[in-house]
């Protein structure tokens, strides 16, 4: 029962989503474009696989309305971004910021490569290590080289 | 020898235990930057009288409540009685939010199914919610004498999280 009416719920909310969407696009280019630029780095809450720019949910429109809002207002893109996570967090950020408790996020790949690599280097060491390095003695290179020359012989 | 075979082992049991985690963690719940923050000063129109406002400067020198609802929200109806309940304890004023609704709907709402607020603020273009942070309705602040944010519940208030929760930091929260 809640499925049906879950479905229903989307159904109609994709019908007035598509009725009002080309509204807010028509007054200022410059404005939609910084819109965007703006918002498709950000997260929709709601959705939260989508960004802000292409989520059709109500709090994106109503985020992406109160964004126009601030750049009609002059501000700068590092200020709108300050708005939004002041309310919202570093999660609605994609790219979140470089601060202490990010280090582990930006850094952690290249901590686990850098293990990666000294351990196979050890490994390669102890390998190589482990096979005993022996001095051929001329006694040695006569055998080799008439088990060699035999080898020759019966092939051709 | 044979130690060195359970090092597999023990890196995948370290990704179940992370996966396990990741799994049981509600994605929907993203810690709110507002927690210990001074509550967003707003002034609104109340939902009852529209000609009266409400702001939450005037709150100051008591712990309150603030409740995020509407009467389209479904979960909201599910929180409805334990919101009734926390009224009833009067432990703390409870000041709802109505938020992105219609008066006629909200105030309809309340008189079918009973007022737990002291008050509703009545938010109808979510202005107030996006200073809140409002991403998903019934969302809950507790704010302390102070006016800082010192609790937020997303998604439904229960009667575990009441008594587990909520009453005790009211209770630790009068007192300072």
């Amino acid at each position: 029962m809640k499925k049906i009416f879950l479905i229903a719920l989307c159904v109609m909310s994709l019908g007035s989503a598509l009725a009002n969407e080309a509204a807010p696009l028509a007054d200022d280019p410059v404005t939609e474009q910084r819109l965007i630029s703006i918002s498709e780095e950000m997260r929709c809450l709601v959705c939260q696989n989508e960004s802000l720019a292409g989520s059709r949910s109500d709090l994106a429109n109503d985020l992406r309305r109160e964004i126009r809002i601030l750049i009609k207002e002059g501000k700068s893109d590092d200020q709108i971004r300050n708005f939004m996570v002041e309310r919202y967090g570093d999660f609605v950020l994609y790219r979140p910021p470089v601060k202490p408790v990010t280090w582990l996020l930006w850094m952690g790949p290249f901590i686990i490569l850098a293990i990666g690599i000294a351990g196979l280097l050890m490994y390669l060491r102890r390998r190589n290590s482990s096979i005993p390095n022996t001095i051929l003695t001329d006694l040695d290179n006569q055998k080799i080289d008439a088990l060699l020359n035999s080898g020759n012989q019966k092939e051709g | 020898m044979k130690a060195k075979f359970l090092i597999p082992l023990l890196l995948f049991i370290g990704l179940v235990v992370f996966l396990a985690i990741g799994l049981n963690r509600d994605p929907h719940e993203v810690p709110s930057p507002l927690i210990n923050k001074a509550a967003p000063a707003f002034e609104a129109s109340q939902l009852a009288e529209a000609s009266k406002t409400f702001s939450p400067a005037s709150m100051k020198g008591q712990v309150w409540i603030l409740n995020v609802w509407a009467s389209w929200c479904v979960a909201c109806r599910e929180e409805h009685p334990v919101l009734v309940e926390l009224a009833k304890s009067q432990v703390a004023p409870v000041i709802g939010l109505d938020y992105k609704d219609k008066r006629e709907d909200a105030l309809a709402m309340l008189s079918r199914q009973g007022n737990p607020y002291a008050l509703s603020v009545f938010d109808g273009n979510g202005r107030v919610g996006i200073d809140y942070g409002v991403y998903g309705v019934p969302e809950t602040y507790i704010i302390d004498k102070a006016g800082v944010i010192r609790f937020k519940q997303i998604g439904p208030l229960t009667m575990d999280l009441l008594n587990q929760k909520i009453y005790p930091l009211l209770t630790e929260l009068k007192k300072s």
